[in-house]
């Protein structure tokens, strides 16, 4: 006789009998037993995950499978023909990548992957510390800055400010003792573009600050490295080691009579640190809290001095700009926007990681081409732009072009390179709390209006995602964000509101969803939602009831189930599990 | 460094280092060591090589580690040129698929296609 189907049932394990009664049984009730034949093997290649069965000739290998298990596969797999796919095993394996986008252009993350961090003769075979001989041994300080204006590099720690303004400001200032300060505080949840290149390719970074120095006339420079960064730490330090090793760093550099030394300090984590007066702060062994600006740094900084102070991301674009000049580097961008930026791509797309694009890119292009698109194919919503100050940017912006302006004309910032990508199944309401609670949790707590406000507004958003949300809510967040706006003395609290504002602004149904109709349409905000199962699609496998974590769920085998909503945490588990699809939310 | 001439001779230097030891090299391993290789990782991967390089005798490979590439999801990455052939990237290279890294794409001379991701 010919079988349509074998099956296969591994006898490693002990309930390898009574799985294989099941099979038998459901087969002969479903008239299945001329088609289907059923046979014993020893094992089938994983005997740690009992009891396997294996379906030919669709060659698909089911593991840790229960006698209810093996009536469902007998159902759905081989009477109804559709593989169960939570049950089913697959092969770990790494995923093939789609081929890297052309889009990418890689400036500040030319050696990064490529060289030995740690081997400064790498960096020289590419290169490196050629843009400070010749700075040093051919340049006049004013020529440099010359350099600099033409390349249009602005900061990438988050304001953009243009960088050789900034390093004009701090060489006219008077005094012979002044400072270089590099900012690798990098405190954007989900962001690591700086460590990456402080991990790299530490020595473009100090190449570029020594070139800073140089322009400014300081002989002493610091890097602030948060102490979560260990790794990067490490690097930097031997980086540095070996820099002075080969006399780049020290006395008498190339023989020009200048002399700079660098020094790491450590941060303790505290996201306002990382705005510049309160990093300086820290530097001297204060409390790192921000302190009104003017004087800017460029005039009183460090100890009172002037001080230069740039991001990881500005400084390592520096020795390129001097190597291949100015107009090479503006050549990159738009009209006010020059070079590339590195952004963290997180959330629902296909690639996350890190990137560097050329300034102008679309958004579009950045989640559909580098990012690869949205994860399932699924509907894009929104990206959330810059961290926590940062706003989210809907779907009708897509085609925007990522500079510093165009993104601030849209309520949101460039930042130092966030990049988060929301797709259909996000709760807006849910992320601007996220992003609420976050700055409320590191408000230094010196101004009223970000130390107060910002905790109303977190109170008001949880009041919402938890079904307490009252009518004039909206306009309440509005308000209070304005104030918080005005008052705050810092970036910090200034921007503090924008991802409430941005989001109020462009989801505005889904907040007024929330408050008048206590629903959270992206069905994220446990307490607005509802688990149920749907009787007449429940086969009574027994799998959402043996797999919830609170017995919420009960029922008899082979009948449909029920979950109790009074139990029931929202967890989900039971809708991942169930092979029908019969688990429903509302 | 007191003149670019001496900054010239170490680039000289480094570069001829890394000819010469492309010609006596049979294949070169680089192991991604940022902060994402090493939590998903890359230390104990690279022990694993040098260990089992040593154990086949084999001292014509050079091992080398290098930053974060960006696909952090995939960590820790190993990459293997042999000879002058094309730089081929590997996912979630952990002890386990050294040896058989090892006996395929090094000794074989033939890449693991499953784990290629790039
Ligand atoms: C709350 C807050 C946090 C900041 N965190 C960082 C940071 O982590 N890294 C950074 O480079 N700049 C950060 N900045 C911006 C710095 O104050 C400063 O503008 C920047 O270091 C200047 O360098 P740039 O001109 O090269 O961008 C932060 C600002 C604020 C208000
Ligand atoms: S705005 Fe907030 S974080 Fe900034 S100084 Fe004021 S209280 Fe501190
Ligand atoms: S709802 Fe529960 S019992 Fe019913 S089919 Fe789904 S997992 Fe099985």
């Amino acid at each position: 006789m010919t079988y349509r189907a074998q099956v296969l049932v591994g006898s490693a394990g002990e309930k390898a009998p009574a799985v294989e009664q099941a099979l038998l049984g459901k087969i002969k009730e479903l008239h299945l037993d001329q088609e289907i034949q059923v046979l014993e093997a020893s094992t089938l290649g994983h005997p740690e995950q009992p009891v396997e069965i294996a379906v030919y000739p669709d060659g698909v290998h089911y593991v840790n499978v229960t006698p209810a298990d093996a009536e469902v596969i007998v159902t759905e797999h081989l009477y109804k023909g559709r593989p169960v796919e939570p049950l089913r095993y697959r092969e770990p394996q790494v995923e093939p990548l789609p081929a890297p986008s052309t889009k990418e252009v890689r400036v500040v993350l030319r050696n990064v992957g490529k060289i030995d961090p740690e081997n400064i003769d790498d960096y020289i075979a590419e290169d490196g510390y050629q843009a400070l001989a010749k700075v040093l041994t051919e340049m006049k300080p004013e020529e440099v800055i010359a350099e600099m204006k033409a390349s249009g590099l602005r900061g990438r720690g988050g304001a953009g400010f243009p960088t050789w303004l900034k390093w004009q400001f701090a060489r006219n200032s008077p005094g012979d003792e002044k400072y270089v300060v590099c900012n690798g505080d990098e405190g954007d949840p989900g962001a690591f573009m700086n460590r990456r290149v402080l991990e790299g390719d530490p020595h473009a970074v100090i190449e570029g600050m020594i070139i800073a120095a140089y322009v400014i006339g300081a002989h002493q420079g610091y890097f602030y490295v948060r102490a979560e960064y260990p790794i990067a730490i490490r690097t930097l330090r031997v980086a540095i080691k070996q820099a002075r090793e080969y006399g780049l760093l020290g006395k008498d550099i190339f023989g020009s009579g200048f002399d700079f030394d660098l020094e790491v300090r450590m941060g303790a984590g505290a996201f306002v640190c990382g705005e510049e007066t309160a990093l300086m702060r820290s530097i001297e062994g204060e409390r790192g809290m921000p302190t009104t600006r003017p004087p800017f740094p460029a005039v009183s900084g460090l100890w009172g001095k002037p001080t230069n102070i740039n991001n990881v991301e500005t400084y390592a674009n520096v020795p390129q700009i001097i190597m291949r000049g100015g107009q090479w580097f503006a050549s990159m961008g738009t009209e006010k926007s020059k070079g590339t930026k590195t952004f963290a791509i997180a959330g629902k797309v296909k690639r996350t990681g890190l990137i560097e694009v050329p300034l102008g890119i679309t958004v579009r292009e950045v989640v559909y081409d580098v990012g690869g698109g949205i994860l399932d194919d699924k509907k894009f919503k929104a990206v959330q732009t810059g961290g926590p100050m940062g706003g989210c940017i809907p779907e009708q912006f897509l085609d925007l072009p990522v500079d510093y302006e165009t993104l601030a004309s849209v309520g949101s910032i460039m930042g130092s390179g966030g990049f988060v990508v929301m797709d259909e199944d996000t709760c807006m309401v849910d992320i601007a709390r996220f992003f609420m609670e976050f700055v409320q949790d590191e408000s230094c707590g010196k101004c009223t209006p970000c130390r107060v406000g910002t905790r109303r507004m977190l109170e008001i958003l949880t009041d919402i995602t938890e079904g307490r949300g009252q009518p004039g809510d909206i306009e309440r967040l509005e308000k209070l964000g304005e104030y918080i706006k005005k008052g705050s003395l810092c970036g910090l609290g200034q921007g503090a509101p924008n991802p409430v504002l941005s989001t109020i602004k462009f989801f505005r149904e889904e907040y007024e969803a929330h408050i008048n109709d206590k629903k959270c349409p992206a069905k994220v905000c446990r307490a607005l939602i509802e688990y149920t199962i749907e009787a007449e699609e429940c086969i009574g496998c027994t799998r959402c009831a043996r797999n919830c974590p609170v017995d919420a769920i009960t029922g008899k085998a082979r009948e449909p189930h029920v979950i109790d909503p009074t139990v029931c945490i929202r967890c989900g588990i039971c809708q991942q599990v169930c092979p029908v699809g019969a688990v429903h939310v509302e | 460094m007191k003149s670019l001439a001496e900054l010239q001779k170490i680039k000289e230097r480094a570069l001829q280092r890394k000819r010469l030891g492309g010609q006596n090299a049979r294949a070169r391993i680089i192991v991604g060591m940022g902060t994402c290789g090493i939590a998903a990782g890359a230390r104990d991967t690279m022990t694993a090589i040098l260990k089992e390089l040593e154990q086949r005798h084999i001292e014509d490979v050079i091992v080398t580690q290098t930053g974060c590439i960006g696909l952090c999801e995939y960590e820790p990455i190993v990459q293997v040129q042999v000879g002058s052939e094309e730089l081929v990237t590997y996912g979630k290279i952990d002890t386990a698929r050294v040896p058989e890294l090892i006996t395929k794409h090094i000794q074989g001379g033939e890449p693991v296609a499953e784990w290629i991701v790039k």
